[in-house]
C-alpha cells in the first residue's frame, strides 16, 4: 500500500504538486494522467525520494518513506524512465542484473535471474545477453528497461512514461507485455502518462490530475461514465466516450447464456469494442461467445452492446 | 592528398640534395643528388617510391590503401638503408673527420612517405591497435637496420656514438620530467575538472585562467617563474636543500603543470558532460549511490574523453620540456641547443628526432589505452 497523505512540491513560488491524496492498493495498476506540467512525474518521482516533498508524508505500508534510506527504497521499487537510461557500456546482462549486483547476491544467482527476465519480455536470452544497449532497437531497450526495473524481484514498479518515445506498434506490443506481467505477478505498478488510450487499456485505476491537484480518481469505467468536470471530459475525448466505454467493458458481461449464434465465436473475454468491429466487419447483429476454451456459452446481439 | 605528397616527393627527392657531404662538421658539405646514391641493384631500393607515385591513380580501393601503407613502409626503410651505404662508400675514401648528412631531398621523401603512410592508414580505418603494431613495425625495421651498423656513417648516428651515455641520460631525463609533470597534473586536474563539471561558477573562473595559462609563451612563462622561485628558495634553505631553484627542474615542472591542467580539467569536465542524464537518472532511480554513480556510471563513460586530453597534455610536454632545456632543466633540447649553439645540424638532429619520437610514441599509446576505453562503445 502506497499512500500519498497531503503531499506538495514547491519550487520558489511555483507548485508542482498540490496537496495530492492518493491511496495505491497492492496489486492495483495505477496510472496517473495529465497534460504535461500537470506534476504527474514529480509526483511518481516523490514515490521513491527522487525528488523530497515540500509538505505531507508518503507511507509505504504504513511507514513514512522518508524515515528509510532513499536508496535502500528504491532497489525495491522498480524504476522504467522514458528515456530508458540503460548504461551504455554494459552489457544486456550486466544492465539486468545491476540492482541485484548492488544487493549483493552471488554471480550465479544473478545469471540465473537475468536468463529468467530476459524469456519474461521475451528477448532470447542466448543473443542477448553479451549485447550492448547501442546494438538493440529501441522497443528492444525498453524492455531490458523494464528486465532491470524486475531483476531484484520489487513489490512495487514505478514507470513514467515508459512507452512515449516508443513508435505505436511497438508501444501496442510493449503495453501487452506490461498488462501479462501485471496480470501474472499481481505488482503494485504506479505508471504515468498523458495517453488516455494506454491509461484505458492497462488501468485499473486512474488518478487524473492537473495543474498539480488531483481531479478525479477511479475506475475506468468510472472516469469514463461520470468525468468529474470538463477538463477530465476533455481528456477522455467527447465524440470517444462511447467507443471508449466499450473497449474498458467484456463481451462476458453483456452475454446471452445458452443461445446459439452463427459465425466464427468470439472470446468471453474480448472487448465490447473488439465485438462491436466484427459485427461491423461481418455484416452481422449477431456473435457466438465462446469461453477460454474455445467452447460455445452462448450470444452477443448488438443491442446488447447498445443497451445498459 | 596522395597527389600533392606525390608531387612535393618527387621535387624535393630530385631538386635537393639527397645527402650532403664535408669534410668536417663545422663547414657546409658537398650536395649529393639521389641519382648518385641509387644505380645497379641499388636501383630496388626505389621500387616503393614508384609504387607511391602510382597510388594517386590507382582505384580508390582497400587493396590500393593497403598497397600504399606497405609501399610507404617500405619505402621509409629502404631510404635510410640507401643513404647508410652511400654514408659507408664515402667514408672508406675519405678522412675520418668526414661528415655525410641527410639532406633536404632525403627529409622530403622521408616525410612524403611518412605522411602517405598515416593517410593510408586514415584512409583504411584502423583502429588504433592496428596503427600501433604498424608503427612499432616501421620503427622495429629501421631499429633493425640501425643495430646492423648499416646506418654508423650517417652524421647523426655519429653523433651519437660520440655521446652514448649523456643522449641516455638525456632521453632519461626528458621522460623522467614529462611524468614528474603529469603526475601532479592529473592528481589536481581530474578533481578540478570533477568539481568544475558539477559547480558552473568555478567552471567560469577557472577555464578563461586556464586558457589564459596556456596563451603564454612557455620562454616567457620559463622565465617568469626564475624570480620567485629563486626568492623562496633564497628565503627558505630547506626548500632550496629540496631542489628548488629559480632555474633547472623545478621552474619546468611548474611551467609543465600549468599548461597541462587546461585539457586535462577541459576534458574531464567535457567527459562527465556527455554522460547521458538518462543513464545517471536511471542510476539513482535503481538505488545507487552517489559515489557508485560516479564509479560504475560517469567515471567510465567520461573516460576516453579524459584520456584524450591525457594525451595532448602528454605530447605538449614531451616538446615543451625541449624549451625547458634553456633554462637548464636538461633532456634532450639540451642537446638540441647545444647543436644549435655550435651550428652543428646533426646534433641538433640528435636532439629533435628522438622527440619528434617520444611525441609519437606517447600519442600512440595514449591512443592505444583510449581504444580499450572505448572497447565498450558509448
Amino acid at each position: 500500500m502506497i499512500e500519498l497523505d497531503r503531499v506538495t512540491k514547491r519550487y520558489g513560488n511555483s507548485i508542482v504538486v498540490d496537496d495530492l491524496s492518493l491511496a495505491i492498493r497492492d496489486g492495483e495498476f495505477c496510472v496517473i494522467i495529465g497534460s504535461s506540467g500537470a506534476g504527474k512525474s514529480t509526483a511518481l518521482k516523490m514515490i521513491n525520494q527522487l525528488i523530497p516533498l515540500s509538505a505531507g508524508v508518503i507511507r509505504i505500508d504504513g511507514k513514512d518513506a522518508a524515515s528509510v534510506v532513499p536508496e535502500e527504497l528504491r532497489r525495491r521499487m522498480g524504476y522504467v524512465i522514458q528515456s530508458i537510461g540503460l548504461f551504455p557500456h554494459w552489457t544486456v546482462e550486466r544492465n539486468v542484473g545491476a540492482v541485484p549486483a548492488l544487493l549483493g547476491w552471488p554471480a550465479a544467482r544473478i545469471r540465473d535471474r537475468t536468463r529468467e527476465l530476459l524469456v519474461l519480455l521475451k528477448l532470447d536470452p542466448e543473443g542477448f545477453w553479451r549485447k550492448y544497449p547501442h546494438q538493440l532497437s529501441i522497443g528492444q531497450q525498453q524492455r531490458v528497461g523494464i528486465a532491470r526495473a524486475l531483476a531484484a524481484d520489487p513489490d512495487v514498479l514505478l514507470m513514467d512514461e515508459p512507452f512515449g518515445a516508443l513508435d505505436p506498434i511497438t508501444r501496442d506490443a510493449l503495453q501487452s507485455e506490461i498488462a501479462r506481467i501485471h496480470r501474472e505477478s499481481r505488482k503494485t505498478i504506479v505508471f504515468v502518462t498523458h495517453d488516455m488510450e494506454e491509461a484505458l487499456k492497462l488501468a485499473s485505476r486512474i488518478a487524473v490530475m492537473d495543474r498539480g491537484r488531483l481531479i478525479q480518481a477511479g475506475t475506468p469505467l468510472e472516469i469514463l461514465a461520470s468525468p468529474a468536470n470538463d477538463f477530465v471530459r476533455d481528456l477522455v475525448g467527447q465524440d470517444e466516450v462511447g467507443i471508449r466505454l466499450l473497449s474498458v467493458e467484456t463481451v462476458g458481461n453483456r452475454l446471452r447464456r445458452g443461445e446459439a449464434a452463427p459465425h466464427q465465436p468470439i472470446a468471453a473475454t474480448a472487448s465490447l469494442r473488439q465485438a462491436l468491429s466484427r459485427m461491423i466487419a461481418e455484416r452481422t447483429d449477431r456473435l457466438a461467445v465462446a469461453d477460454a476454451e474455445g467452447r460455445p456459452i452462448g450470444a452477443l446481439h448488438l443491442s446488447d452492446i447498445v443497451r445498459r | 592528398m596522395l597527389l600533392v605528397l606525390a608531387c612535393i616527393g618527387l621535387a624535393t627527392g630530385l631538386g635537393l640534395a639527397f645527402l650532403t657531404h664535408a669534410p668536417n662538421r663545422l663547414v657546409s658539405g658537398r650536395p649529393i643528388p639521389l641519382t648518385a646514391v641509387v644505380g645497379g641493384a641499388s636501383l630496388v631500393a626505389l621500387l616503393p617510391g614508384v609504387a607511391l607515385l602510382a597510388g594517386p591513380f590507382l582505384p580508390q580501393r582497400r587493396s590500393a590503401h593497403r598497397l600504399v601503407a606497405a609501399a610507404a613502409a617500405a619505402f621509409l626503410v629502404a631510404l635510410l638503408w640507401r643513404a647508410g651505404a652511400q654514408a659507408a662508400a664515402l667514408a672508406e675514401i675519405a678522412p675520418r673527420a668526414a661528415r655525410t648528412s641527410l639532406g633536404g631531398g632525403f627529409w622530403g621523401l622521408f616525410i612524403c612517405a611518412a605522411l602517405a603512410l598515416v593517410d593510408a592508414e586514415h584512409r583504411l580505418r584502423l583502429r588504433p591497435s592496428a596503427r600501433f603494431i604498424a608503427g612499432a613495425a616501421v620503427a622495429g625495421a629501421i631499429l633493425l637496420l640501425a643495430g646492423s651498423g648499416a646506418l654508423d656513417q650517417l652524421a647523426i648516428v655519429r653523433e651519437y656514438a660520440a655521446r652514448r651515455s649523456v643522449f641516455a641520460d638525456a632521453v632519461i631525463r626528458h621522460v623522467a620530467i614529462v611524468f614528474g609533470a603529469l603526475v601532479p597534473t592529473v592528481l589536481l586536474g581530474a578533481p578540478l575538472g570533477i568539481l568544475a563539471q558539477r559547480r558552473p561558477a568555478l567552471r567560469a573562473a577557472l577555464f578563461p585562467a586556464l586558457n589564459l595559462v596556456q596563451t603564454i609563451p612557455s620562454i616567457a612563462l620559463f622565465g617568469l617563474l626564475i624570480a620567485p622561485l629563486s626568492a623562496l628558495a633564497g628565503y627558505f634553505p630547506g626548500l632550496a636543500a629540496l631542489g628548488v631553484a629559480g632555474v633547472g627542474v623545478t621552474p619546468a615542472v611548474i611551467a609543465l603543470v600549468l599548461y597541462s591542467l587546461l585539457p586535462i580539467v577541459r576534458n574531464t569536465a567535457a567527459g562527465l558532460d556527455a554522460v547521458s542524464a538518462a543513464s545517471v537518472e536511471a542510476a539513482r532511480g535503481i538505488g545507487m549511490r552517489r559515489g557508485q554513480i560516479f564509479r560504475y556510471v560517469e567515471m567510465p563513460l567520461a573516460l576516453p574523453v579524459f584520456l584524450s586530453g591525457l594525451r595532448i597534455a602528454t605530447v605538449q610536454a614531451v616538446g615543451l620540456v625541449a624549451v625547458a632545456a634553456l633554462i637548464g632543466a636538461g633532456g634532450l633540447g639540451a642537446i638540441m641547443f647545444q647543436g644549435l649553439f655550435a651550428d652543428a645540424l646533426d646534433l641538433v638532429l640528435l636532439g629533435a628526432v628522438p622527440i619528434i619520437l617520444l611525441a609519437l610514441a606517447a600519442d600512440a599509446l595514449l591512443d592505444l589505452a583510449g581504444e580499450r576505453g572505448r572497447r565498450r562503445p558509448a
